[in-house]
């Protein structure tokens, strides 16, 4: 067996699929007023903060969830879900990574995440957020020196309330839908940043996602906010173990971008994706709305879908600032009994706005994976123009691969192009790459990894490394 | 709005000559209807044109008695020259002449289908409006191994004597194996506010060919829907070709089932539309068996407060290998009032085939108006010429070289 073989063998299965036996605090399970009160008192939160939530929960009674999307799913009981689960040892939050649980720092370890500096990778500053709170930030000092804020939720609501209240919801609002406004009423922690006027966040912000404990739904909220002039690159990562239930994964991100500022935001998603007759596995409703507001702004939405049982999300972008450029690249793939539902909406509010979409979704075993989005050029959104692309590969005849995409012109002097394509891989391809001495197995991944390479090549270095791995993993089995 | 159904209903039964039977099918229609009531943007279909509020702000409430035991006179003028063709007759909903005079009278055959069922599943209450107050409801059938000679044009004619704001057709259309009809929908209207609604039912045997031309030119203030339900066996082809200018509101549905391996449907449309126009085209093609074509090319121009949408679907069911599917829509924005909507859909269960879409909108090319321009021609010459050419493109698809030179000249298109 040569290393490659060797390497493959090592992550046939789910090897983020470990539990950490840990002491949880958990909220009492079920959703209602007192379990809101019981999180904001928790975390030590403010009255305005606590009004937030029981708006969102007010709100909540009076919304149904949505039902129009691809993949159904069996009705989910929301009173049977603990809404707050925490590592014991997180009580008296330790004041430095020394003091951290040790189990932790190991959990961490084995996921490949490095929370000691010294273990770290080039430069990658790490929120890490374990079931609902986060456990640790790396690199503070460093940033601190360039004013750059990046602390969780929870820190930032206790240390910069004024950022928190002004932006908070304005992206995502209370009133949203069904899981962006149960995020509202009951999010318990994520990440915050804010990149001062005219600074060039030096290094990568990282979060990293870890659902642990059983019968838990991890609603995680991460606010962005890039002032006039900024930039920063933000990774999230998210990992699940492996149970036979269903968990729910509710969270919402809202970017902020202010005159020329740029955000650029990229996932790797690789949560539990159940086993290979689909039992288990995360669901994964996540809203993620960015609103570039000033003049000029740029936000790039970067996602690779590989895990969770369900998909469902819609990275958007709402290009209201005159000049603002959207984009949004997506590697979705689905295998066994996957579902994925997933796209995104570009929302042109200003002049001379710009989006690009590319998106390749690949379907394999009995999984089914849908394309949806929108474009949207309104009335005063003189000279925008949007270009959109869409391709599916499917492997075997089991699988579904759609493509639904909404195109609204109502601006005489802009562009919408769209295009889409289905297909396999032909048999050419294949017996070309296997004339050449690769295997099918290799010969597949090859050519997935072609087809996938504008979306890949939009993703920081070291993600890009796991991307390309996490594509070929994903794919295992379904050739032959 | 149910208690105007109802007692239009009543009037009906009292004046026409229809059996008990056909009377209690009809009632479960109106029924099935008054519980549904008109489409609205809630569903996924009516999305992007409400007809519920269309009506409402159009017509307001409508009306739905007619006495069709009372004749109406045919009005010559409304006829298509230059074309030889059989006819049908429409006039406020009755049936007043069919006229096959051009054909072998053996091989057509015209059956009542008045309490024919309707034979798939369907969500949408327009049908259930249609059945529950057609006037009665023929099957046309085309003998084995017979192509027609001439061309059969339905004229859709409204005249004042009318009283009903609400007028239902239905058809149903039966081709034997290896025979070939050409159908021409023609729509005349000399009356103002009113909503019409047909539904034509097609059945395609082995090897047969359908054409279906719908001509909507003249600038009218009625509202119209019209589904196509198609049906296809083995090498049958269908052809469909819209064009929606004329009506204040216009969705044309064309639903097609791919049943028999080596079956094609092609649909063309144009949409020309101006002040306040509201069109839609909306197409389900089902690819169920192995080795089906489609192809779909639908083309805007769009002038002041106009507003197209297409939304096209292309299913490919998980035995439907070596499928080829294709849509293209294309729009040109001529105002800053206009608006263009699309939702290409593809929903795919196969793995060995070839389907794919496009969708483009925008206004005029600057830089080919220039061209022109720069060879002699004015401005408005310019942007003539630019959308004719787009036109004209769709027009080119018409395989039937007689009937396209009438649209051609119809729409006023240059060669």
């Amino acid at each position: 067996m040569d290393t490659r073989e060797k390497d493959i063998e090592k992550l046939k299965d789910y090897k983020y699929g470990f539990t950490t036996d840990i002491e949880n605090i958990k909220a009492p399970k079920g959703l209602n007023e007192d379990v809101i009160k019981f999180i904001s008192k928790i975390k030590k939160e403010p009255q305005w903060m606590l009004d937030f939530r029981l708006k969102a929960y007010e709100r909540l009674k009076l919304l149904k969830e949505p039902n129009w999307q691809k993949p159904k799913y069996p009705k989910i009981d929301y009173q049977n879900l603990y809404y707050y689960s925490a590592p014991k040892s997180m009580k008296d939050k330790p004041k430095s990574l020394d003091e951290l649980d040790p189990k932790l720092l190991e959990t961490y370890k084995k996921l490949g995440i490095p929370l000691q500096e010294q273990a770290r990778l080039n430069g990658i500053a790490v929120d890490a957020v374990f079931d609902s709170v986060s456990v640790a930030t790396t690199f503070k000092g460093e940033l601190t020196k360039h004013g750059i804020i990046f602390c969780s939720m929870s820190e930032a609501i206790q240390k910069h309330p004024d950022l928190v209240k002004k932006y908070l919801g304005t992206v995502i609002p209370v009133t949203d839908h069904f899981f962006a406004t149960l995020n509202s009423a009951v999010f318990t922690d994520g990440s915050f940043v804010y990149i001062p006027e005219g600074v060039k966040c030096p290094m990568e912000l990282s979060t990293y996602f870890r659902i642990n404990a059983s019968e838990t739904g991890q609603f995680e909220r991460t606010l962005i906010i890039a002032d006039k002039g900024s930039y920063v690159s933000y990774l999230e990562g998210c990992t699940a173990p492996m149970r036979d239930e269903n968990q729910l994964h509710a969270a919402n991100v809202e970017l902020i971008a202010l005159d020329d500022a740029e955000i650029k935001y990229s996932t790797v998603q690789n949560w539990y994706p159940g086993d290979e007759n689909g039992k288990g596995g995360i669901y994964n409703f996540v809203t993620k709305r960015g609103l570039c507001k000033g003049k000029n702004s740029k936000i790039s939405w970067t996602q690779v879908e590989t895990g969770s049982a369900i998909t469902w999300k819609y990275p958007s972008c709402i290009l209201k600032g005159d000049n603002s450029i959207g984009e949004f690249y997506s590697i979705a793939i689905t295998n066994n009994h996957q579902k994925a539902d997933t796209g995104t909406k570009m929302i042109h509010l200003g002049k001379n706005t710009k989006s690009k979409i590319i998106s390749k979704g690949i379907s394999a075993g009995f999984s089914d994976m849908t394309y949806r989005g929108l474009v949207d050029i309104n009335s005063k959104a003189k000279n925008s123009s949007n270009y959109t692309q869409c391709d599916s590969l499917l492997m075997g005849n089991k699988c579904g691969a759609h493509t639904v995409p909404y195109i609204k012109n109502k601006n005489f002097d802009s562009n919408i192009a769209h295009e889409a394509t289905t297909s396999k891989i032909s048999e050419e391809q294949l017996h070309y790459c296997q004339q050449r001495g690769l295997n099918p197995e290799e010969a597949v991944g090859l050519i997935v990894n072609g087809f996938c390479k504008e979306v890949l090549q939009q993703l920081p270095m070291e993600f890009a490394v796991e991307a390309q791995k996490l594509v070929g993993i994903s794919l295992e089995g379904s050739v032959g | 709005m149910s208690e105007q159904l109802q007692s239009d209903f009543d009037k009906i039964v009292k004046t026409s000559k229809l059996s008990n039977e056909e009377i209690q099918f009809k009632k479960n229609f109106l029924n099935n209807f008054i519980k549904k009531g008109f489409p609205n943007r809630k569903q996924e279909d009516w999305k992007f044109l409400d007809i519920s509020q269309i009506i409402k702000k159009n017509i307001s409430d409508l009306s739905y008695f007619n006495d069709y035991s009372q004749s109406n006179k045919i009005d010559p003028s409304i006829f298509v020259d230059g074309l030889e063709h059989n006819k049908i007759i429409f006039i406020n909903g009755r049936i007043e002449k069919i006229d096959f005079n051009f054909e072998d009278q053996n091989k057509i055959e015209i059956i009542d289908e008045t309490k024919k069922d309707i034979s798939f599943e369907y969500e949408n209450s327009l049908i259930d409006l249609n059945s529950a107050f057609t006037d009665k409801v023929f099957k046309i059938s085309v003998k084995k191994n017979y192509s027609l000679k001439k061309p059969l044009i339905i004229y859709h004619s409204i005249n004042d004597k009318i009283k009903s704001t609400n007028i239902n057709l239905r058809l149903n259309f039966e081709l034997g194996e290896n025979s070939c009809f050409k159908l021409i929908d023609y729509f005349a209207d000399t009356t103002e506010k009113n909503f019409i609604n047909i539904f034509y039912n097609f059945n395609l045997e082995k090897h047969s060919i359908l054409k279906n031309y719908k001509i909507d030119k003249f600038r009218n203030n009625n509202l119209k829907y019209s589904l196509n339900n198609i049906e296809q066996d083995n090498n049958s082809v269908s052809e469909t070709f819209i064009l929606s200018a004329g009506s204040d509101y216009f969705k044309n549905e064309i639903n097609c089932n791919l049943n028999g391996e080596y079956s094609s449907a092609f649909i063309n449309g144009i949409f020309s539309l101006k002040e306040n126009q509201q069109h839609e085209i909306r197409t389900i093609i089902n690819h169920l068996v192995e080795n089906t074509k489609s192809y779909q090319l639908i083309k805007s121009v769009l002038g002041k407060n106009s507003k197209s949408a297409y939304q096209g679907r292309i299913l490919v069911n998980s035995k439907a290998q070596k499928t080829d599917g294709y849509q293209l829509s294309k729009a040109i924005l001529l105002d800053e009032t206009s608006e263009f909507n699309a939702k290409p859909e593809l929903e795919i269960y196969a793995d060995d085939v070839k389907c794919s879409h496009g969708s483009a909108s925008g206004s005029l090319d600057e830089n080919s108006i220039f061209y022109l321009m720069s060879r002699g021609l004015n401005y408005q010459q310019s942007k003539e010429l630019l959308i004719n050419g787009f036109l004209m493109d769709v027009v080119e698809k018409i395989t039937d070289v007689e009937i396209k030179n009438l649209i051609t000249n119809i729409i006023g298109l240059k060669q």
